[in-house]
């Protein structure tokens, strides 16, 4: 059957994909895409962790975890389109001031 | 035997469909593809929560990431102007640095991680029973209800952010001038 290493290698490439989408990419979207495949390998390791240990916090977190990282990516969305409004442009290099 | 490699060729496609389309969601000249990708690596996700024997995560997460984060993400970009979408590119030795950070992260966590004891078969393999949703249901509402709550005021108060920002004052003042 798999293992846990299987697992965490997966999540493991999951974070570095993300870190790197979170340094090269200048789309403000493209952020939010990193941000959540991130969060998502984190998951997968809760989830990886408490299946391996027989432990129900592991996935009560990785609950909660999904639903607050629902509401970051509502607010985060709601500020794009805000700052698109003002600079007409989602390249977070345009978005020089944090003036209204 | 057969179960076995079933299992582990299971596994692999699940891998190379998940690490693929997020890939994919980075890369990828559209950002509605971008989109759909993301939504296609969240579904693997899922499936490595099914492949952990907890379908009650897995159906949470295939609800909120692909039911409402990717349709979020995909109604923003397609209200943002395509034009802008497409002027964007990005330096190539910026890249190089991005993907040289990125291959030294794996390197780096694979380092510690290996150096852990977590590939020591007397705790890599799952020997222990799975965790039944119903264990899940009774701690989400005696030991975690504090959390539950403020949970669900954590997410109305994003939802009403998330509305207070996006409105638009200029149209409701014209609004209020013809009425």
């Amino acid at each position: 059957m798999n293992e846990l290493i299987d697992f965490v290698t997966v999540a493991v490439v999951l974070f570095a994909i993300g870190i790197y989408g979170l340094v090269v990419k200048r789309n403000a979207i493209r952020m939010i895409f990193s941000i959540e495949i991130i969060a998502n390998a984190a998951n997968l390791n809760l989830i990886a962790f408490s299946r391996n240990l027989h432990n129900a916090q592991g996935q009560m977190f990785a609950l909660f975890s999904i639903a607050i990282a629902a509401a970051e990516v509502a607010v985060g969305l709601g500020i794009i389109i805000i700052a698109y409004r003002l600079y007409k442009e989602i390249d977070v290099e345009e978005f020089r001031s944090m003036k209204g | 035997m057969v179960l076995h490699i079933m299992a582990d060729a299971l596994f692999i496609s699940v891998a190379i469909l998940t690490i693929g389309s997020a890939i994919v969601a980075l890369e990828t000249r559209e950002l509605v593809y971008g989109a759909i990708g993301l939504a296609i690596s969240m579904m693997g996700i899922a499936g490595f929560f099914l492949l952990l024997d907890s379908p009650f995560v897995a159906m949470f997460q295939i609800t909120v990431y692909v039911g409402a984060v990717a349709v979020l993400v995909i109604f923003t970009v397609m209200l943002v102007r395509t034009q802008a979408l497409f002027s964007i590119k990005e330096d190539p030795r910026r890249k190089t640095a991005g993907i040289v950070l990125l291959l030294v992260f794996i390197g780096g966590i694979g380092a510690v991680v290996l150096a852990s004891g977590l590939g020591n078969p007397a705790f890599t393999k799952f020997n222990k029973p799975a965790i039944d949703v119903a264990t899940i249901g009774k701690q989400m509402v005696t030991y975690y209800a504090p959390v539950l709550v403020l949970l669900g005021l954590t997410l109305a108060a994003s939802v009403i952010g998330a509305l207070a920002l996006a409105r638009r004052e200029d149209i409701e003042q014209k609004n209020e001038r013809v009425d």
